[in-house]
Order: structure tokens, then C-alpha cells, then sequence
């Protein structure tokens, strides 16, 4: 391991990070819910009277987050290097298994955590374990 | 808009402003750190460090509260068993999160960035999704 000190950016990720927890915890306080991605958009494949609207309004201000960034400091820099098939087959993945495991990086990853559930951090250790083998596999054994 | 959603709208844009700030919501940052043996950039390990920091604290207060600030009751996930889904699950989530470094909140964010391929992304995300509906539906009906 060579730790790449140009790219780590240690001020802005506290400060992310801080935003994110702060977010997670302002949900649980006003709504009463957990901020976890894909169950808030999977819960709108499962339409239930009085209980889409709030999602809906959850993912537009997260869709429209770039927008303000980009009219309150500048273009967000993002750099997407996968291809369209690889994108496709994650995506699949992505969306099937964090229903079946019932829960993503924010819902296990953050607030699972940060309320020490057993299961969310059970989770959590999983996804960055097969995280990490998954891009060993690809930039260090050749994988696709 | 009630209090609500219009709680919900502001907490959204709150989350992805984080996941940009953070730099969570760009693939390739994602991707540096997930990479342990190349060249590492350790930086989201801060990023969720201080989310749950502040989580872990904030999380504590709000439940002995015991409520929500609008009077309602809070809606925690009531399951407690390590199950086979719970594991396979997640370890397939870390899979298709190590192959694009995309999970669903910053996916949604670059999209909104207007990012095609986050676009893409999304489009598939929502069919695994809907798979998933399609296979629990004998389950639960």
C-alpha cells in the first residue's frame, strides 16, 4: 500500500462526512426515518397510499444538489471511468442486492452504525470487504 | 408541500451536498480509496468517520427524545437477525459498488450533475430493484 498524499483530501471529507451524519440525523429527528438510499427509492416500486411523496422529495433535493453546488461554488468534479456494460451489469447488481440485503452505504454504512445495529454493521464489514476485493481483482489481477 | 416533505426536500439536498463536498458522489474518488494496494487515497475513511461521529451521537440524543420534532414516532428497522439475505446481500452490494465505485445516493447525485453514465447506472439500478420486487412477490402475497 502506498498512501497517494496529493489526492487525500482530509478537510473536505470531514466536512462531507460531518453534512452527511448531520443530514442522517435531522431525518431521524424531524421524520422520524432513516436516511437510507436505496430503500427510500426502493420503497416507491412498492407505491403505499401516503408514503411516496416524501421520498419523492428526498431524491429531488439529493438530484438537485449538483444544481446548487454548481450555481453556489462551481461544476461538481466528477469522473465516471466505466464503461457502459460494466455500468450496466453494477447497476443490476446494485439495485438487486441492496433490496435483498436491505440497505446500502447510507442506511447500514451511516445511520445502521451510527445506532450500533448488529446487522448494519454486519453488512457494512461485507460490502467494503467484497468493495475492496472487487477493485484488487480489476487493477491488480486483470479482471475485465 | 407539508412539513414533511418539504423536511424531506431540505434533508435530501443537505445529504448530497455532503456526498459532493466529501467527495463520495465522484466514482473515481471512490475507486482511489477502495483501492488498497494501488496508490490509496484514504479519504472516505474519513468521510464515513465523521458521519458516524456525528451520527453516533446525534442518533443516541434523538432516541431517548423518543420522538420526532413534528410529534410522530420514529421508524426504526424492528429486524435484529444475521440472516443469509442480510450477508449475501450486502457482499454482492460491495461487488457491484467495486465495479463502477457507484452506490445509490451519489449514482442519483451525478446523475443530477448530468452524468449519462450515471443515468445509465440509475436506469439499471431501478430494474435490479424491480427485479427484486418481481422475485419477493410470491413471498409476501
Amino acid at each position: 500500500m502506498t498512501i497517494d498524499w496529493n489526492a487525500f483530501t482530509p478537510v473536505s471529507a470531514l466536512a462531507g462526512g460531518a453534512m452527511i451524519g448531520l443530514a442522517a440525523a435531522a431525518f431521524l429527528l424531524i421524520n422520524g426515518r432513516i436516511a437510507g438510499i436505496s430503500g427510500i427509492i426502493g420503497g416507491l416500486l412498492r407505491p403505499q397510499a401516503g408514503d411516496n411523496i416524501w421520498r419523492i422529495a428526498f431524491l429531488a433535493g439529493l438530484v438537485l444538489a449538483p444544481l446548487a453546488w454548481t450555481v453556489a461554488v462551481a461544476a461538481p468534479d466528477l469522473t465516471i471511468a466505466a464503461s457502459y456494460p460494466v455500468l450496466i451489469i453494477a447497476g443490476l447488481i446494485v439495485g438487486l442486492s441492496t433490496r435483498y440485503g436491505s440497505g446500502c452505504t447510507s442506511g447500514h454504512g451511516v445511520c445502521g452504525i451510527s445506532r450500533l445495529s448488529p446487522r448494519s454493521i454486519v453488512a457494512t464489514l461485507c460490502f467494503m470487504a467484497t468493495g475492496f476485493a472487487t477493485v484488487y481483482v480489476i487493477r491488480h489481477l486483470g479482471g475485465f | 408541500m407539508n412539513r414533511h416533505n418539504l423536511s424531506a426536500f431540505v434533508v435530501g439536498l443537505v445529504f448530497g451536498l455532503g456526498l459532493l463536498v466529501s467527495g463520495l458522489a465522484n466514482p473515481a474518488k471512490v475507486l482511489a480509496f477502495l483501492d488498497l494496494a494501488g496508490n490509496w487515497d484514504p479519504s472516505l475513511a474519513l468521510v464515513m468517520g465523521a458521519a458516524i461521529a456525528v451520527g453516533l451521537v446525534t442518533f443516541t440524543l434523538v432516541k431517548r427524545r423518543g420522538t420526532t420534532l413534528l410529534g410522530g414516532p420514529l421508524r426504526l428497522p424492528s429486524a435484529r437477525n444475521l440472516d443469509k439475505r442480510l450477508v449475501l446481500g450486502s457482499l454482492a452490494f460491495g461487488v457491484g459498488w467495486g465495479l463502477a465505485g457507484i452506490c445509490p445516493g451519489p449514482a442519483l447525485v451525478a446523475m443530477g450533475a448530468g452524468e449519462i453514465k450515471a443515468l445509465v447506472f440509475t436506469i439499471a439500478m431501478l430494474a435490479g430493484m424491480g427485479l427484486f420486487e418481481l422475485l419477493e412477490k410470491p413471498r409476501t402475497a
